[in-house]
């Protein structure tokens, strides 16, 4: 992974700009002891590591403010972090930056359950939204699977998704407002606790723009009230095409379940031999789950048992109780554990259209064989949203060069087919160099020109999502 | 001069040398067109896969075809547009481009979103004449910046659409509406009620003569447990079913019929629903209300300074008709960013230039 090579005017004067940002910030939020920056060389993408200069971890909007300030003076790039558990190294730092990290940054502002909304800080986490105000009957819908871990901030840098968006949307659909302070340390308010904003929607151009534009501190997210419950179904198939065809099927039938999650056989086989969630042996299945009253849920299931039983499943298994619920979801929701008990993964996560899954399904099969790398596939297949598991040996010389060859030529299957490079995780550096296949030079100039308009200087997690020839004389500039 | 493929749009944009007046079935007519009228009629349905939920659709095919094509499949726009014509005394047919130009979302908002969220892809023609795609056909894509929403209520002011993608909603079979018979004042502590229930709310308003109303759509028998547990729910304020009228209750509100052929400055609030008591007390003219209260359409003399009489409030409000400004100052900084964008996105600043002021 190539990566600009760092300035070395901005590292000759580390002592000085650490000296700066000491004399405006508490003592304890910079770090540039190397054996403590050590902890931010990477996301979870960490095949690629970098030591930053130096890590600011601010507690409030004006010692954000007064960072990027600071930075922005001295030329100096910044990183955005909120946990690091970006899957495409979203927040990998370059030797040259700051990384900023939102951690601390993690209180509750305002619960207001008569206007539907919470304002909290960026660095919150995702799950802990929720932990907020379920006790009350509430909860926040986007439910990307690091939801334990991962924060709002990165959530909004990503625009992330989850197993649930099929019904509620994604992050940018339940983002009502948030504070962004710009690189010049301008804060801005965007947005509010209503439905629409006047002007320009600049809160959806900021959401998914992967830190770039400027860095979120606090966001107004809207939250829904629970359903009354939620009650999965498990059908095997005897094929991944039968299985596809069964998703269309539910999907034109009018049924909009909260999630279809999909399955194949050495994505089961894993999964079996990891949590023995007693899945049927077949080659796919599906995870449906419908929400609402107990009469609602049997009205919803009873129809797709018999959408299902037309596609002579191998097996249809309706959860009698929330043990067997938890049963069902346990194997889909161990996957990618199960997977690095194997060995190591790349998690691809293009998206495509759902008509496209049994021909993009057998693309991926074919390229396996020939890449000589097993790939095991689960995803989100009512919105065709698909995370190819591609399993190598990081310790095998030219093991992971040739894992991300296939996981290029897997994303590249994806554009061909209609999808995207991406459908939740974002570009980050993991593909960067992809973006030329799914967008042609004015597309990628119309993107490039809204972070002038944020950030002139390029200096906001520049070297990522735009391939480094594409920027480069931005960047340089 | 009008235009029918995204080839001559682009070579019309190249071409102009003053400003041009974008117009769909110019139905929306808010703010001032100003310079040469530029229709965009670039029509029909380019790619339709009923089994994954979405449509691809030339940005001035008139929303009549689009709605007629999917419900033919059982299907419908999550979003719910409203025409405006008869609202705002104009004929024409409200083309899909305007819709997306004007971020245009109707009742079901406060449960499917908006416009802007069910937009998934646009091809458009930027103020140099460049045509620009972003987003796609897929329902998840975070591939690169979200110029998809950027675009959607950028009222021409960016660039030309030339091509609209949205994710589909399967129509629902049944629907009820829970109705209320109170004041409009009191009908936003009824309707945040309703809508922090758990009974998957799809529409919530005031209408005159009516009063404030519920709906829940879905499955039959689920649209029944829904109604009769919200009417418990809401039983303080007197509320009755009504399921034969459901339908015309929401097209009447979507459509804001009782201010149709009516005098007077019209006004559209988007704020912070519990603002609304003391907007619609401090504004003292006819009201409809949506989203909760989220959304007041305000009927008041000519003239009237509805902005300062009506605030403080948490959002903003529009001007449809009337001889104020459309839309409301930003604040600077906000202000200075959206600057910015339309520099960068129209350099020659000829696009709808008298639009969002």
């Amino acid at each position: 992974m190539d990566m600009p090579i760092p300035s070395q005017r901005v590292l000759d004067r580390k002592a000085a700009i650490v000296a700066r940002l000491r004399a405006v910030l508490p003592a304890d939020a910079v770090i540039d002891d190397p054996a403590e920056t050590r902890a931010y060389e990477c996301d979870a993408l960490s095949a690629y590591r970098c030591q930053p200069m130096a890590v600011v971890l601010p507690r409030t909007t004006e010692e954000v403010a007064a960072t990027l300030k600071i930075c922005a003076a001295d030329g100096v790039p910044v990183v955005p972090r909120g946990a690091g558990t970006s899957l495409a190294g979203g927040s990998m730092p370059s030797e040259d930056s700051v990384v900023l990290g939102l951690a601390r940054m993690n209180r509750v502002l305002e619960v207001d359950y008569d206007n539907r909304f919470v304002r909290v800080e960026a660095g919150r986490t995702n799950l802990s939204v929720t932990g907020a105000i379920e006790a009350d009957g509430w909860f926040y819908a986007p439910d990307p699977s690091s939801q334990l871990a991962c924060a709002i901030a990165g959530n909004i840098g990503m625009n992330s998704g989850g197993a649930h968006c099929l019904k509620y949307g994604v992050t940018t659909n339940n983002l009502l407002g948030v504070t962004l302070v710009t690189m010049a340390g301008d804060v801005v308010e965007i947005g509010g606790p209503y439905c629409d904003a006047g002007g320009l929607d600049l809160l959806g151009l900021i959401c998914g723009s992967e830190g770039q534009l400027g860095v979120v501190t606090e966001a107004t997210l809207r939250i829904l009230p629970k359903p009354e419950g939620a009650r999965p179904v498990l059908i095997g198939f005897s094929s991944n095409e039968i299985a596809g065809a069964c998703v269309a099927d539910i999907i034109r039938a009018g049924i909009l379940p909260v999630a279809i999650e999909f399955m194949d056989r050495p994505c089961i086989v894993a999964t079996e031999a990891f949590c023995h969630a007693g899945y049927p042996d077949c080659e796919a299945l599906l995870i449906v789950e419908c929400e609402g009253s107990e009469a609602e849920i049997a009205e919803q299931l009873g129809l797709i048992r018999q959408i299902a039983m037309r596609h002579d499943p191998v097996e249809f298994r309706e959860a009698q109780s929330e043990d067997e619920a938890k049963r069902i979801w346990l194997g889909r929701k161990s996957a990618f554990g199960a997977m690095g008990q194997i060995g190591d993964y790349m998690c691809l996560d293009g998206t495509i259209p759902v008509s496209a899954l049994p021909q993009v399904l057998r693309r991926i099969g074919e390229l396996s064989v020939e890449y000589g790398l097993e790939v095991a596939n689960v995803f989100h297949a009512g919105d065709g949203n698909m995370h190819p598991l591609i399993l190598y040996n990081a310790n095998e010389p030219g093991q992971q060069e040739q894992c991300e060859r296939l996981g290029a030529e897997i994303l590249k299957a994806c554009v061909e087919a209609g999808g995207c490079l991406t459908g939740e995780h974002g570009v980050g550096i993991e593909k960067r160099d992809l973006m030329e296949v799914q967008f042609d030079a004015p597309d990628l100039e119309a993107q490039m020109c809204v972070k002038d308009v944020f950030d002139p200087a390029w200096l906001l997690n520049a070297a990522k999502v735009f391939p480094l020839h594409v920027s480069a004389a931005r960047r340089a500039g | 001069m009008k235009v029918e493929s995204e080839g001559q749009l682009a070579e019309a944009i190249r071409a102009a040398s003053g400003p041009l007046d974008i117009v769909g079935g110019g139905t929306r007519p808010v703010g001032c067109g100003v310079g040469e009228v530029l229709e965009v009629g670039i029509s029909g349905i380019s790619l339709y896969e009923p089994g994954a939920l979405t449509l691809v659709v030339g940005a001035g095919t008139p929303l009549a075809e689009i709605e007629a094509a999917i419900a033919a499949e059982g299907q419908r726009l999550p979003f719910e547009p409203a025409r405006w014509g008869a609202l705002l005394g104009v004929s024409g047919e409200s083309t899909i481009g305007g819709v997306v130009a004007a971020n245009v979302s109707g009742p079901r908002r406060v449960q499917a979103g908006a416009c802007r969220d069910s937009l998934i892809g646009v091809r458009y023609v930027d103020g140099a004449g460049t045509v620009v795609k972003n987003g796609g056909r897929v329902m998840k894509n975070v591939t690169g910046y979200d110029l998809v929403k950027l675009m959607a209520g950028s009222w021409g002011t960016l660039g030309v659409l030339s091509e609209v993608a949205f994710k589909l909603l399967p129509a629902a079979p049944a629907q009820a509406s829970v109705v209320m018979d109170i004041p409009a004042g009191e009908a936003v502590a009824a309707l945040s009620r309703a809508l922090g229930s758990p009974y998957d709310v799809s529409g919530a308003g005031w209408l005159p003569g009516i009063g404030a109303v519920v709906r829940v759509e879905g499955l039959a028998e689920s649209v029944a447990y829904r109604a009769e547990r919200l009417a418990a729910l809401l039983a303080p304020y007197g509320a009755r079913i009504e399921r034969d009228g459901s339908a015309a209750i929401w097209a009447d509100l979507a459509e804001v019929r009782p201010f149709h052929g009516r005098s007077g400055d019209l006004w559209r609030f988007s704020i912070k629903p519990s603002d609304a008591p003391g907007v619609i007390a401090r504004l003292g003219g006819e009201v409809v209300l949506d989203w909760g209260g989220g959304l007041i359409w305000a009927l008041v003399p000519e003239g009237t300074d509805v902005r300062a009489k009506a605030a403080p409030y948490s959002g903003h409000a529009i001007c449809l008709r009337g001889q104020a400004a459309a839309f409301e100052p930003e604040a600077a900084p906000v202000a200075a960013l959206s600057r910015g964008l339309r520099a960068r996105f129209d350099p020659r600043g000829i696009l709808n230039s008298g639009r969002m002021g």
